[in-house]
């Protein structure tokens, strides 16, 4: 099976300038990625802030150059930012935003943003190029008369709606939704996850959904991949990750969720600094907030290692069987 | 701190650079400098002892290394006028012109920031109107009508001050008052809205909220924080102290820097006009920065996050 | 009739017009806005307007105070009509404050956003070039300017273009920066847009508003600036005349003539303070951080 989008070793290196004659410093924001997604099929990237899963977004994208390692869309390397290749290529693939408001410009009529991709790409003649923004607008649930609203006359769910809708017009082969729904109220929250997931059954769309929060990614992903400071610690179906996780970051964070019927009784209260990608541990990043933490996984630095079928995880103490399974 | 230093210090030399670049592209542009800088009645043999001394039948790099040279060793030509080094002429006129520049300034400072300080501890009381009064006129009144009004009123209407001339302290009176008037309208709306920005901060209803006395807050908590960017404007006015009196001194005629040029530019004496603006820049470099410095240690946010992003 | 007003909802008749504007615009800046709008007629129709052409002299009726019938702001010395000579100067300072306004404006604008789209080398080509024009005072660079290549009414206005572009400059930049970083443009350059295409049609239209509240602190920075060097004798020459030009022949005759003086220093000070005042309106209006 071909994958639509194929990345291997990813690494994205951010320098930190610290004064004219300081020696920059380098903090990895991406370290070492690997992954897939094929046509139709959502990924789930979950993890903190500061665990890279915005920019491993953006690199996936080509937005954010790669340090090292290969993104390939469709089976062809991605081509460097900026180009005509890069911009052609952007048809194919497009992003979600975080702030629907931030994403929009405030002085043109959403029909108009809308209507933009079709027209930087030449897709549709300008004739048809209204007709084409009344179907999108359809499809994300907008009313025909708000096309000559401009993005603050709208709620923060009807920005999000136009984002999406601009960002369908080319109907892409591949969604990046980055924290598509956390700048939204928790009701608006479901009404859009609903809305991508039927519009990728309608279109058949690959979705990447990069979210920190689990219970929205459950309810949307296939298979789920879950980042520490900025490397994958585990990936395993949606299924798997939550009825039966196994990096003890992944349990942490699954016993956060609250499951209805269920006390909270067995959460797993995360201890330590949140991760900082400049000051990254040594040996295994999670070691110093993991409960489990044994005396090597300060010093060697875990593999992510194919476990049963299809499910991969990166953590010592798993090679040895020792992590208690949370039920 | 040291990098921060070393930063500002390149910038300024690079600045000075530019600038000596400026007179030297603007020489050769307008014509054939030994021609200008000699005048057009010089003899031929002097036209060409000139090319010969200031090189300028060589390639332009090479004319430009040399006129670089000459300048770093403070040799800025003769005035075509006196005949005098232009450097020697310029240097003469530097307390005369200071000798009005200086006390405008404690004028401006004195009169300035207190009175937009006291604005803004009063919004919209009378006090207030009218020092956004005085200022708005300030900025929009030019000096040489400010000028033309004060020798009116006191020189030829009431007859109490002379209108010109530099014989003593009285006759400094008109072109400082001149000068001061725009400048302390300025430094007024400055501060007025440094502090009125400060005193919206949170911190400020925090430390009144704690209980601090009214006074302290004003003194130990708005007032340092206002000073950074009246010390930016302050600094720009310590800059120009030698160029800001060209239209001033010339209504007065006061024989300072201003004046200097003016005549210089009238009479297209180059060496003096090139002279004067290598002067003038340097001056306003070496302020900006120190008040870049100041600025780096009254805001110890600013050295320290420099460069960063 | 306030309860009427209080109490109506939007869509019925509204007060009139000149209603509206007077509860909406303070009272200065209407004045402001007129003598404005006064200026500008001056200058667009002064051919036509003016009682005498500006060079005819009058010998018999030299130095007339004003309120003479026929010269209404009185004549110069050489029995020129100064209300006349006033509006051909009002034209010629507006004309080089305008073209220079929107010489720096273009100017400027476009090295921003060469700096914010290219970087590197260009960004700091250009700031260090900001640098200069601010260790430099605008007035001593025009001055050596003009010392060298001599004055014309082209170069006045050319040199004068180059006063605050650097104003210009750094706001586009950062402007088109932080578009850039994380707002719009960002989204715009995602969806594969040319880079002509964002600052054209996105950026420019976002920051204008902030470049037309700078454009009018400019403008009257222009004009003091003009008559400044024209008041030194440096700027606009005669037979030509500009409202600088006018006050320092004026200053001449400033004990027997004092009105060939102050009606041009007037019309500069009314000028620029109408100009200040209807920009800090318009400044808060527009610009979207006072919001």
């Amino acid at each position: 099976m071909t994958a639509l989008l194929e990345a291997a070793d990813l690494v994205r290196v951010y320098e930190v300038q610290r004064g004219l004659l300081a020696k920059p410093a380098f903090v990895r924001a991406v370290d070492g990625v690997s992954l897939a997604v094929s046509a139709g099929e959502t990924l789930g990237i979950v993890g903190e802030s500061g665990s890279g899963k915005s920019t491993l977004g953006r690199v996936l994208l080509g937005i954010d150059p790669a340090a090292g390692g290969q993104v390939l869309f469709s089976g062809k390397p991605m081509p460097a930012r900026g180009t005509p290749e890069w911009r052609k290529l952007r048809a194919q693939m497009q992003l979600v935003f975080q702030d629907p408001l931030a994403a929009l410009d405030r002085r043109l009529p959403i029909a108009e943003q809308i209507g933009e991709p079709l027209i930087i790409h030449g897709l549709v003649a300008k004739a048809d190029v209204k007709d084409r923004v009344s179907e999108l607008m359809a499809a994300v649930g907008l009313r025909r008369d708000q096309a000559e609203r401009y993005p603050h006359e709208l709620s923060g769910g009807q920005r999000q709606r136009v984002v999406i809708a601009r960002a369908l017009a080319t109907e892409p082969k591949l969604l990046v939704c980055d924290e598509p729904v956390s700048a939204l109220d928790v009701s608006i929250q479901a009404q859009v996850v609903n809305l991508l997931r039927d519009l990728q059954d309608r279109h058949g769309l690959a979705m990447v959904f990069i979210s920190h929060d689990l219970k929205v990614v459950r309810n949307i992903a296939d298979r789920v991949a879950v980042m520490y400071l900025g490397r994958i610690v585990e990936e395993a179906s949606s299924e798997d990750i939550f009825v039966k996780p196994l990096h003890p970051y992944t349990q942490a964070l699954v016993s956060s969720v609250p499951v209805p019927g269920r006390r909270l009784k067995s959460r797993i209260i995360l201890q330590g600094e949140p991760p900082n990608p400049a000051k990254r541990p040594s040996g295994c990043a999670f070691h110093p907030r993991c409960p489990m933490a044994q005396p090597p996984c300060r010093t060697s630095i875990p593999a992510l290692r194919t476990l049963e079928s299809k499910r991969a995880a990166a953590c010592l103490l798993l090679d040895r069987s020792e992590v208690p399974l949370v039920t | 701190m040291l990098s921060f230093v070393l930063s500002r210090l390149l910038r300024a030399f690079i600045t000075v650079l530019l600038v000596m670049t400026f007179a030297f592209c603007v020489l050769r542009l307008s014509g054939d400098p030994a021609q200008i800088l000699l005048g057009p009645d010089a003899p031929q043999e002097a036209i060409d002892a000139f090319r010969e001394r200031w090189g300028l039948n060589d390639p332009i790099l090479v004319q430009y290394w040399a006129y670089l040279r000459s300048l770093l060793s403070l040799d800025f030509g003769m005035s075509m006028r006196d005949k005098s080094p232009a450097l020697q002429l310029v240097l003469e006129r530097i307390p005369t012109t200071l000798q009005l520049t200086v006390p405008a300034l404690i004028l401006k400072i004195g009169i300035g920031i207190p009175a937009g300080v006291y604005a803004a501890l009063h919004r919209e009381s009378v006090a207030d109107r009218g020092v956004i009064m005085l200022a708005v006129l300030g900025f929009t009144m030019p000096s040489f009508v400010i000028g033309l009004l004060l020798v009116l009123i006191f020189s030829v209407t009431l007859g109490w001050l002379p209108s010109g001339g530099q014989d003593g302290w009285i006759h400094g009176i008109l072109p400082t008052l001149t000068m001061s008037i725009g400048g302390v309208g300025i430094l007024a709306r400055f501060s007025r809205s440094a502090m009125i920005e400060v005193l919206g901060q949170p911190y400020i209803r925090a430390a009144s909220a704690k209980g601090v006395s009214w006074r302290d807050v004003v003194w130990k908590h708005a007032l340092p924080n206002a000073s950074v960017p009246i010390v930016t404007i302050v600094g720009f006015m310590i800059g120009s102290l030698i160029a800001g009196a060209v239209v001033v001194e010339t209504i007065f005629a006061w024989p300072g820097i201003g004046r200097l040029l003016v005549v210089s530019v009238a009479n297209r004496d180059l060496a003096v006009v090139q002279c004067l603006l290598l002067v003038i820049a340097g001056t306003m470099v070496l302020a900006n920065l120190a008040v870049d410095i100041l600025y780096g240690w009254l805001d110890p946010r600013l050295s320290r996050k420099s460069g960063v992003h | 009739m306030t309860d009427f007003i209080a109490t109506a909802p939007m869509n019925t008749a509204r007060p009139g017009l000149l209603k509206r504007i007077r509860t909406k615009v303070p009272f200065l800046v209407i004045l402001s806005l007129l003598w404005l709008s006064l200026m500008i007629l001056v200058a667009l129709l002064t051919d036509w307007v003016r009682p005498y052409p500006v060079t005819k002299m009058d010998l018999s009726a030299r130095l007339a105070v004003p309120g003479t019938p026929g010269h209404w702001l009185g004549t110069d010395e050489l029995g020129r009509d100064v209300l006349s000579r006033l509006m051909q100067s009002i034209r010629v300072s507006l004309v080089i404050a305008f073209g220079a306004t929107a010489l720096s404006a273009v100017f400027g604008t476009t090295l921003g956003f060469l700096a914010a789209r290219f970087r590197g080398i260009v960004e700091h080509l250009v700031l260090t070039l900001a640098d200069f024009q601010a260790a430099l005072p605008f007035m001593i660079l025009a001055l050596s300017v003009l010392a060298f290549f001599g004055s014309s009414l082209t170069l006045l206005v050319f040199l004068m273009g180059f006063y605050g572009w650097e104003r210009y400059a750094r706001i586009a930049r950062g402007l088109a920066i932080s578009a850039g970083a994380q707002g719009y443009a960002a989204a715009v350059v995602q969806l594969g847009a040319t880079p002509a295409r964002i600052y054209l049609k996105h950026i420019l239209p976002n920051v204008a508003s902030t470049l037309i509240v700078s454009m009018t602190l400019t403008f009257p920075e222009i004009i003091l600036m003009e008559s400044g060097l024209s008041f030194l004798g440096l700027g606009v020459q005669p037979p030509e005349t500009s409202l600088g030009n006018m006050v320092g022949f004026g200053r001449e005759y400033l004990t027997r003539a004092p009105w060939i003086m102050l009606a041009p220093a007037l019309v500069v000070m009314l000028t620029t303070l109408s100009i200040s005042l209807a920009g800090d309106w318009l400044r808060d209006r527009l610009d979207p951080t006072v919001r």
